[in-house]
């Protein structure tokens, strides 16, 4: 008969826990449709030198990061270092996509604080960026041999997220044929 | 009064459109079914907005990409599944009704007759239960104590 007194205890108990995960989780880490799926073909000015293109159908056959950036966006101020970083020591190839940009403001950010990018697109009007579902800057993914987004990532990338989880899958995914 | 008033409501109205892009539609039914759309496309970046109401970039280049394949003579749901198909079921304010998605559909129906059957069994228990048969003496006992806490309050 006590025990009756227990329950809304209980269901309290229960919601908390509830509440608990839920803050827990970040809402604006929206699941990628696009994992384990085709990358969308893209074919953008070459930031540097604009009459030239960059196109994704170059990188086949390599495993390779697709970073989404622009001045605009403080994360990635701050990413830049170890990106710098990442294609320096640990030759990860990363293809830039500089959006919604100013092409001037871009190449000075650049100059100024060195360019660890393999090439990078310039898409100011989101045409390339809208196929792969981006909705913030920076973030990341990551393109196996064959052509396929193995992993994505929104927001800058960490030393500690390099080693505890892409170092690995990039090596996994360098040993796939 | 009413001089004074017009000018500044007007302003304010035009204020108010000025943060949304016009567009041109070759077509009335088009336009409706633009208005529709981006009223039920969620914002990614602004999450608890649709696209009429974000003024966020993404949701500008959400609605102009909106604008482009309506007025190209995409269907609605040509629409929907080209969003879907990059930002997921997010961009939805009505998700769809799948294996992940049945809870949320059916949950609320599951706790409304969980409560029922909370509700009539407590009705049928009360309905059985009678008031215990007291004896002159606890009646009395009752009373006396009853009358203590009475004077307690007074």
């Amino acid at each position: 008969m006590k025990a009756r007194f227990l329950i809304p205890l209980g269901i309290f108990l229960v919601v908390v826990v509830f509440l608990a995960i839920g803050l827990t989780k970040d809402p604006r880490d929206v699941p990628s449709v696009l994992i384990n799926e085709k990358a969308p073909e893209f074919v953008l000015p070459d930031l540097l030198d604009p009459e030239k293109q960059v196109r994704s159908a170059d990188m086949r056959g390599r495993v390779w990061l697709l970073n989404v950036w622009g001045t605009w966006c403080p994360e990635c101020w701050r990413e830049h270092d170890f990106l710098k970083y990442l294609a320096k020591s640990e030759g990860v190839a990363i293809i830039g996509i500089d959006w919604r940009d100013e092409r001037g403001e871009a190449l000075a950010f650049l100059r100024n604080k060195g360019n660890p990018f393999l090439a990078v697109g310039f898409d100011p009007d989101s045409q390339a960026i809208m196929d792969w579902g981006v909705y913030g800057a920076p973030e990341t993914f990551l393109i196996d041999k064959k052509g396929f987004i193995r992993w994505k990532h929104t927001g800058a990338i960490t030393s500690q997220l390099w080693r505890e989880e892409l170092k690995a899958l990039m090596q996994r995914l360098e040993a796939e044929s | 009064m009413r001089r004074f008033w017009l000018p500044l409501l007007l302003a304010v109205s035009f204020a108010a459109q000025g943060a949304i892009e016009a567009y041109r539609f070759d077509d009335p039914e088009k336009e409706a079914r633009y208005k529709v759309l981006i009223d039920e496309l969620r914002c990614l970046v602004c999450q608890n907005q649709n696209l009429a109401d974000s003024n966020a970039e993404l949701a500008q280049d959400m609605r102009r990409k909106t604008y482009e394949m309506v007025q190209q003579g995409a269907s609605n749901e040509e629409v929907v599944t080209f969003m879907v198909s990059r930002y997921g079921d997010f961009v939805l304010y009505r998700p769809p009704l799948r294996s992940s998605t049945a809870l949320l559909w059916v949950g609320p129906f599951i706790i409304f007759a969980i409560g029922v059957g909370v509700l009539i069994s407590f009705i049928r228990k009360r309905g059985r239960e009678r008031a215990p048969e007291l004896s002159p003496e606890q009646i009395a006992r009752a009373e006396q104590l009853l009358n203590q806490g009475k004077d307690r309050d007074q």
